[in-house]
C-alpha cells in the first residue's frame, strides 16, 4: 500500500509464516494478514489517521500527528501496534524494533486480526474499510476543490461535533431504508411539463421549476419530520433522513456517520480485544513457540510495558488478560455452574477443583460473543476485584488530590460499568423532529446521574442548529433538576422544567 | 508516499496560529505566559483544540488498581509514559511560534505598519564571492587543477599524450579561471535604547510593565531590522549603562534628573551609532517624575535639538506608581502636541500594554 520499502525482510517473513501457523493450529482463524514494515514517522502518520493513510483531509490528523510525533521525540510513548480490521488485515511493523518486539507483534496482531473476523460485535463491520475509506478522501478532496477547503472543514468540525451520535446498537437491529429522495437528486424531468425541446425553456422557465422544486422539498421535509419516528438514538441517521442538508452536507455527514460506525465495535471491545490479543502473544512466546533464554529478558521487559497499571486509569492490556486468564481458570478447574456459584464455604471454594478443562473452549466462545461491557458484567467478580486490587477513587477537593473512595466491590463495578456503557457517552435520543410544531429538534439526554459537560453542550448545540437550521433544544439534568436547553441560532437559553 | 499530512499538519497550524492571534492581546498583558525556547521561538500554552460534544462533564471519579487504604492519597503520577498502545496522556497544547512569526502575529493583530528605512540607497557592504570558473580572468586566478586537467583531455582527444614521457603543455584554450560574483548587502541596522528610571519610586510591578513592553518592542524590530543592537541605560539622579539583566533588575535609591539618561544617551549616540548610518529608536520608561522643572525644560530641549532630527522615534512611556505625579508626560505631551518622531504612552496597568504598543510601534517609524 506504501510502496515497495516497506517490504518485510525475509527474516520477519519466516517469523510471520511459523506464527501463523502456530496460531492457527492452536484454534484462532485470523483473515490473510499483510504486514508492512515502517519507520516511526510512516507509523506515527498511520497512526494519526487511525490507520488509513488515505483518509479525507482534516486539521486534527495533523494535531494527533503532532502530539504523537512530540512524544515519541521526547520518549514518552511508542506506539506499540498498528492493525486494521479490512480483509486482509494490515498490519505495521516498527522497523527499528528489535526482533522479540516484532515477533511479539506478530503473535499479538493474529490474535486481533482472529477478533476481528469472530467476534460478533465486529461481524457487521464493512471489510472493503480501506477502499471506502479512500473514497471517502477522493469525495471530499473534490468537494474541497469545488467549495473551498474552509467551508468543507468548517462544516467536516460540525459533523465531527456530533459523530458520537449514534446508536452502537443499530447495525443489529432491523435496517430502516433511506426513504428519502434526496433533494438535489429530485429528478428535474418529473418537475417539467412536456414540451418539445426547442420549446423547453419557455414552457419550463428556470424560476417556476426551482419554485417548484422547492415546493416539493418543503412538503416532503416537512411530511418526514412530521411521520419521523422518535426515540431515535442514531441521530445523524436523523438528520440525513430529516435535515434540510445540501447534497455536498449530506454526503459529509453521511461519510462522518459511516466511519463512526466502523470505529465503534473497536472501542467497545478495547478491553476484551487487548486482553485477548496480549494473552495469545504471551501464550506463543512463552509456551507454543517460545522465545529463546537469551530474547525471555527482553521479552519481559516489554511485557511489564505494556500491562503496567497506572492508578486512575484502567489499562485495558491489563485488565483484559487478567480477566481472560481467570476466567480461563475457573473453567479450567469447574468453577461454575450453580453448585460453585452457591458454594459458600471460603476454603472449599479456593480449593475447588474438577479438572473440567474447559477453559480454553471458554475463552474463544467469550472472544465470539462478548463485548467489554457484556465481558466486565459477566466475569468480574468479587475474588477477581480482592486479587487485582481494584479501588475505585475519588477527587478530594479539600486536599486537592485524588484518593482511594472505596474497595466496595459493587460500586467499583458498577462504576466500571458506568464508564463503558455506550463507549462512554451520554445517550441520547431524537424526541421530536416538529418541537411546538415549529420544526424545532428537540433531543433528549437520557440522565443516568452524570451531568453533561455544559460549555461544550452549548457549543454543540449551536453545530446542531447549523445542521438542522431551526432551533434545537436538549432535555438533560443536573444536581437541580430537569432542564432544557435551547439554541435559536444567535443565544441559549436554559429553562427548568 | 501517498500520505498527505503535510497539508493536514499545516492546516492545524494555521488553527493554532489563529488561536494565538486571537488570544495575543491576553499574552500581551501577560508576558510571564510565554517561555523562550532558545533564542528564535517562544512557547505559548493553549488550551487543548477539541471537537465539542455532548459528553459527560469532569469526571472526578474512576475505577485504578494498586495498594493502600481507602482514604489515601492516590499516586498522581501518571505511568502514560510506561504505557503501550495508542492512548496519550490529556495534556494542553503548547504552540511553539518563532519569534518572526509571533511578529508577523503581532503586526497582523495590532495593524501595525512596516517601518520605512531612513532610505539609505548607499550600498552598505559588499562580499565577494568565488561561484564558478570562467574561461578568461586574471592569471592570479589561475584554477590549476581545471587548467591541468582540461590540457590533458584535449592532449588525450588529439592522440599527442606519450604515457611513457607525459608531458602536459596547455595552450590558452585549456586556461580556467575561477571566477568571482560581488554580493551587495544593502545593510539596514538599528539600535534601541532603552533609558529606565530606576528610583526608589519605580517598584517591581512598575518595571514588569516595562519589561512586558519592551519584549513586544524588541520582537517587533528585530523581524523588522537585521542585526539590531540594544543599549540599556538607567537613572536615577545620575545615568549609566547596564547590561540588560541589570537593567530590569536594578533598584535604586534617590532622586530623579531624567536629562542625566538623554545626555548619556546622546553620548553614545555619537560615539557608536552615526545618525547617518543607522536607525535609531529610543525608548523611556519613568513614572513621570522629574527632579525640578528646570530639568524638564531642559529635557525638552535636549529632545528638541539633540535627539528628533537624528532618531526615527523617541517614546516615552509613563508607568503609573503611587509616588509618581505623571508630570512629565503632560510636559512632553504639552511641547509636542503631533510630533510625528515623538511617541507617549501612559502604561497603567498590564492591560494598557497593548495600547502603548500600539503608540509606540504604529507609526511605522
Amino acid at each position: 500500500m506504501l510502496g515497495l520499502d516497506t517490504k518485510l525482510t525475509d527474516e520477519l517473513n519466516y517469523y510471520v509464516k511459523e506464527i501463523e501457523q502456530v496460531a492457527r493450529q492452536s484454534g484462532l482463524q485470523p483473515c490473510t494478514t499483510i504486514f508492512e514494515l515502517v519507520d516511526y514517522k510512516q507509523l506515527n502518520e498511520i497512526a494519526a489517521y487511525m490507520g488509513f493513510p488515505t483518509r479525507y483531509p482534516h486539521w486534527r490528523f495533523g494535531m494527533e500527528y503532532e502530539k504523537l510525533a512530540k512524544s515519541y521525540t521526547y520518549g514518552l510513548s511508542v506506539i506499540y501496534e498498528m492493525v486494521i480490521n479490512n480483509d486482509p488485515c494490515y498490519a505495521y511493523l516498527l522497523r527499528a524494533n528489535d526482533l522479540v518486539y516484532q515477533k511479539t507483534v506478530i503473535a499479538h496482531v493474529f490474535a486481533h486480526c482472529d477478533f476481528f473476523m469472530k467476534n460478533f460485535w465486529f461481524s457487521k463491520t464493512n471489510r472493503k474499510m480501506l477502499n471506502n475509506m479512500a473514497n471517502h478522501g477522493t469525495v471530499v478532496r473534490s468537494l474541497i476543490n469545488d467549495l473551498g477547503h474552509d467551508k468543507i472543514e468548517e462544516f467536516i468540525d460540525c459533523c465531527l461535533s456530533v459523530e458520537n451520535l449514534i446508536d452502537i446498537h443499530a447495525p443489529f437491529k432491523e435496517k430502516k431504508k433511506f426513504d428519502r429522495e434526496h433533494v438535489d437528486t429530485i429528478n428535474t424531468d418529473k418537475l417539467k411539463l412536456q414540451a418539445k425541446s426547442y420549446m423547453d425553456a419557455y414552457i419550463n422557465p428556470k424560476d417556476y421549476i426551482n419554485a417548484k422544486r422547492k415546493i416539493l422539498e418543503d412538503s416532503h421535509n416537512k411530511d418526514s419530520v412530521l411521520n419521523a419516528e422518535t426515540d431515535e438514538q442514531d441521530v445523524l441517521n436523523f438528520l440525513l433522513l430529516h435535515a434540510p442538508l445540501k447534497n455536498w452536507e449530506w454526503q459529509i455527514l453521511n461519510i462522518i456517520r459511516s466511519e463512526a460506525y466502523y470505529f465503534a465495535p473497536q472501542a467497545q471491545t478495547k478491553i476484551l480485544n487487548e486482553g485477548w490479543a496480549t494473552y495469545w502473544h504471551s501464550k506463543i512466546m512463552t509456551d507454543l513457540y517460545p522465545l529463546s533464554a537469551a530474547e525471555i529478558v527482553d521479552y519481559c521487559d516489554h511485557y511489564a510495558g505494556i500491562v503496567a497499571s497506572s492508578p486512575t486509569q484502567i489499562n485495558p492490556y491489563k485488565v483484559g488478560i487478567e480477566l481472560l486468564r481467570y476466567c480461563e481458570k475457573r473453567w479450567d478447574q469447574g468453577k461454575f455452574g450453580i453448585n460453585y456459584l452457591e458454594c459458600e464455604d471460603f476454603g472449599e471454594r479456593q480449593n475447588w477443583d474438577k479438572q473440567t478443562l474447559k477453559g480454553r473452549d471458554k475463552l474463544f466462545e467469550v472472544r465470539s460473543i462478548h463485548n467489554d461491557v457484556t465481558f466486565i458484567d459477566a466475569f468480574l467478580d468479587e475474588d477477581f476485584c480482592h486479587q487485582h486490587k481494584m479501588f475505585l477513587y475519588d477527587y478530594d477537593h479539600e486536599r486537592k488530590t485524588y484518593k482511594i473512595g472505596s474497595r466496595d466491590f459493587k460500586a467499583i463495578k458498577r462504576s466500571l460499568l458506568d464508564q463503558l456503557t455506550n463507549i462512554g457517552n451520554p445517550v441520547i435520543l431524537v424526541k421530536d423532529g416538529n418541537f411546538h410544531n415549529r420544526q424545532e429538534l428537540l433531543l433528549q439526554h437520557k440522565f443516568t446521574g452524570q451531568t453533561l459537560h455544559h460549555s461544550f453542550t452549548l457549543e454543540t448545540l449551536k453545530n446542531l442548529y447549523r445542521l438542522w437550521k431551526r432551533p434545537v433544544l436538549i432535555e438533560t439534568a443536573d444536581n437541580d433538576g430537569k432542564k432544557r436547553i435551547r439554541y435559536d441560532g444567535s443565544s441559549h437559553r436554559v429553562e427548568k422544567i | 508516499m501517498p500520505i498527505k499530512m503535510d497539508s493536514d499538519l499545516s492546516r492545524f497550524h494555521k488553527i493554532v496560529r489563529g488561536k494565538v492571534k486571537k488570544e495575543l492581546r491576553k499574552f500581551i498583558a501577560n508576558g510571564e505566559l510565554l517561555s523562550r525556547k532558545g533564542d528564535k521561538a517562544v512557547k505559548i500554552p493553549l488550551p487543548r483544540v477539541e471537537m465539542p460534544r455532548f459528553q459527560y462533564g469532569d469526571n472526578n471519579s474512576g475505577v485504578g488498581q494498586g495498594e493502600g487504604e481507602v482514604g489515601d492519597e492516590v499516586s498522581q503520577e501518571q505511568s502514560e509514559e510506561k504505557k503501550a498502545g495508542d492512548q496519550q496522556g490529556e495534556h494542553g497544547l503548547e504552540a511553539e511560534v518563532t519569534l518572526d512569526e509571533l511578529a508577523q502575529i503581532l503586526g497582523e493583530e495590532l495593524e501595525l505598519p512596516n517601518i520605512e528605512n531612513k532610505g539609505k540607497d548607499t550600498v552598505e557592504s559588499s562580499q565577494v564571492r568565488y561561484t564558478g570558473i570562467h574561461k578568461k580572468g586574471p592569471e592570479s586566478l589561475r584554477h590549476f587543477k581545471r587548467t591541468f586537467r582540461e590540457s590533458l583531455k584535449r592532449s588525450i582527444v588529439s592522440g599527442i599524450y606519450d604515457a611513457d614521457d607525459p608531458v602536459i603543455m596547455p595552450i590558452k584554450a585549456d586556461m580556467r579561471y575561477r571566477s568571482f560574483r560581488r554580493l551587495n548587502n544593502p545593510e539596514t541596522s538599528a539600535v534601541i535604547f532603552y533609558m529606565m528610571d530606576v528610583s526608589g519610586s519605580m517598584g517591581e510591578i512598575q518595571k514588569k510593565l516595562v519589561r512586558f513592553t519592551s519584549f513586544w518592542i524588541d520582537t517587533w524590530l528585530n523581524q523588522q531590522y537585521k542585526g539590531i543592537e540594544t543599549r540599556y541605560i538607567v537613572h536615577d539622579a545620575v545615568a549609566r549603562e547596564v547590561d540588560k539583566d541589570k537593567f530590569y533588575r536594578l533598584r535604586e535609591a534617590g532622586g530623579t534628573l531624567i536629562s542625566s539618561a538623554y545626555a548619556l544617551a546622546l553620548d553614545i549616540m555619537s560615539r557608536d551609532y552615526p545618525h547617518s548610518d543607522w536607525n535609531i529608536y529610543m525608548f523611556h520608561f519613568s513614572d513621570g517624575d522629574n527632579w525640578s522643572s528646570n530639568d524638564t525644560n531642559e529635557c525638552i530641549k535636549m529632545i528638541n535639538d539633540d535627539i528628533l532630527p537624528y532618531v526615527n522615534l523617541f517614546s516615552y512611556g509613563q508607568v503609573e506608581s503611587r509616588y509618581g505625579s505623571g508630570q512629565f508626560y503632560r510636559n512632553l505631551s504639552e511641547s509636542f502636541p503631533a510630533h510625528d518622531r515623538v511617541a507617549l504612552a501612559k502604561i497603567k496597568d498590564q492591560d494598557a500594554i497593548v495600547a502603548a504598543i500600539k503608540t509606540f510601534l504604529g507609526r511605522g517609524k
